[in-house]
């Protein structure tokens, strides 16, 4: 029952966006979110569209698998939308008793949508692409600098890849769980809100033991092999940047430099 | 109580590049009484294949009936269908979630909405069919107990609703010999004196050669055979192929026939191996 959530989920293959410098994924994708803040007017969208559509033709993450994703995020772009449309000042065109449609509102609705799913379908790319792995990796190294103010980058890192690595684990310990208890006739789905909290006791229980459970093994088996943390730790896999990564990085620039033009143009 | 399963097809995640085929079609038929092993290498769909016998999965397609009733039909309750084929799960211990023995044999029992008394009498009746004491074990926490009776407290969990099937997945993985033959021995027991059908899970063939009278090999959620034991561990090339193998005590009566050729070769348990060699010491 949990294996239809696809958002973030990395989905392999040997493409050239897959192959990007994971730090080089990162610093694009926050540009990228960046410059959609920008944004002002519906013109520019079309460059955004095109940068995307791009990354995922290149990516091959079939659209399909990209929009499934969108789906549990559905509910939070309505709303937006539907709070941008009612409560912008302006034109009326339509009535709907006490609340108004106005033509602003049509248009910074819309507007508000398409960043959403934009900012949503961007930042999905970036883990539909990269796998949690390379993710941290690239993530401690961009952490680095500020080792010096005390962030503890590698420690950081090190607790995004156990999280990350378990997630699925968790999920599939649910699952079991949850249907080792349905076998004895437990009910998760029926009933009303403090019923239906009671039923999840039977599951948190074993969950949260064999949470621990694992996290005492893991902490056993790093030990053993005498894990030491972040000072002077080499990695089998060197990050090293490409003639690819500086291409991208130069187009991400360009699109950012576009949608700035168009800012300032519009003044 | 009959179960049919009738072109039974499950697909997990389809229409993503993460679609498995876990079942292909699977055609079975189980009578009451009978006592079953099912085998097969890892992602053969074994436990695919038990997880529908309850309705908690639900087939991609074909369907599964229990005394002629499709189980997942509106008008049957699936509460009923969890009461009569209970599923104890690989390392069931792991469900455990009460602070008493006593509490968390009865959470299958109370959710079937029966009165104290007889969850009461229920509770002493199943720990006693899985050999725990009833007064010394029930009041303490199941976590403090060990591996084995932790075990053993939860399957007693799923025979206290007395079901008519009992689903046993590798019940005894990661236990020690002592512990295993127990279970083995307990389980036997449900099938003799409780009549009960029983599927059994399982990588051992010693056990299946030692229990069942019904043996269905599963490859690639398919079912490759059905049979008895005896025919079954006949066809040793087709086994090996599936990453199976048969009883050590066969493979050693199969290397004795090549000494002497007057011996029965399809042996499949020691006991049965004992009495032949003995008889082939009293032809010679």
């Amino acid at each position: 029952m949990f294996r239809n959530i696809t958002i973030g989920q990395y989905y392999p293959a040997e493409t050239v966006i897959h192959k990007l410098d994971p730090r080089i994924k990162i610093i694009i994708t926050f540009t990228f979110i960046i410059s959609l803040f920008f944004i002002n007017s519906f013109y520019p969208y079309i460059f955004v569209l095109a940068f995307l559509l791009t990354a995922i033709k290149l990516s091959t993450v079939p659209i399909s698998y990209i929009l499934r994703g969108l789906k549990p995020i559905m509910i939070i772009i309505i709303i937006t939308f539907l709070i941008n449309l009612f409560m912008t000042k302006g034109e009326v065109v339509y009535s709907l008793g006490p609340l108004d449609i106005t033509k602003e509102g049509l248009i910074h609705a819309g507007f508000m949508a398409v960043r959403l799913v934009f900012l949503i379908i961007g930042t999905s790319l970036l883990t539909l692409t990269t796998s949690p792995i390379s993710l941290t990796d690239g993530i401690e190294k961009l952490l680095n600098p500020f080792k010096k103010i005390g962030i503890p980058a590698h420690e950081l890192a090190m607790m995004m890849t156990i999280a990350l690595r378990f997630i699925p684990t968790l999920l599939e310990e649910t699952d079991k769980i949850m249907k080792a208890q349905m076998a004895r006739g437990a009910d998760f789905e029926s009933g009303n809100i403090i019923n239906r909290a009671k039923s999840l006791v039977p599951l948190l229980v074993p969950l949260f033991v064999s949470a621990f459970r694992r996290a005492d093994e893991l902490a056993m088996a790093m030990e053993a092999r005498c894990y030491r943390g972040g000072e002077n730790r080499t990695r089998m896999k060197q990050l090293k940047l490409q003639t690819r990564d500086f291409i991208v990085m130069v187009i991400t620039g360009l699109l950012l430099g576009i949608i700035i033009y168009f800012r300032i143009s519009e003044h | 109580m009959t179960i049919k399963i009738k072109n039974l097809t499950h697909v997990y995640s389809p229409n993503t590049p993460f679609e498995i085929k876990a079942l292909d079609n699977i055609n079975i038929s189980i009578d009451n009484g009978e006592f079953i092993g099912l085998i097969g290498h890892t992602g053969s769909g074994k436990s695919t294949l038990i997880q529908h016998l309850n309705g908690l999965l639900k087939p991609t397609n074909g369907k599964i009936e229990i005394d002629d009733d499709d189980i997942l039909s509106k008008s049957v309750s699936l509460k009923k269908i969890r009461q009569k084929i209970g599923l104890v799960f690989q390392y069931p211990e792991h469900q455990l979630f009460e602070e008493t023995v006593y509490k968390d044999i009865s959470f299958g029992p109370r959710n079937l909405g029966l009165a104290e008394d007889e969850v009461d009498l229920r509770i002493k009746e199943a720990m006693e069919v899985v050999g725990l004491e009833y007064d010394i074990i029930k009041d303490r926490s199941p976590f403090d107990l060990s591996g084995g009776q932790r075990r053993r407290v939860a399957i007693a969990g799923v025979l206290a609703m007395k079901p008519k099937v009992l689903i046993l997945d590798e019940p005894t993985a990661g236990l020690d010999p002592k512990g295993r033959d127990e279970i083995l021995g307990q389980i036997e027991q449900l099938y003799k004196r409780y009549n009960m059908t029983i599927i059994l899970v399982s990588h051992s063939m010693e056990d299946i050669a030692k229990l069942v009278n019904r043996l269905i090999v599963m490859y690639r959620g398919k079912v490759a055979m059905d049979d008895t034991p005896r025919e079954v561990f006949k066809r040793v090339d087709e086994l090996e192929n599936m990453g199976l193998a048969l009883p050590q005590i066969t493979y050693f009566m199969r290397a004795f026939k090549e000494k002497v050729k007057d011996i029965r070769e399809d042996v499949i348990t020691v006991h049965e191996a004992k009495k032949e060699i003995l008889e082939y010491l009293r032809r010679n």
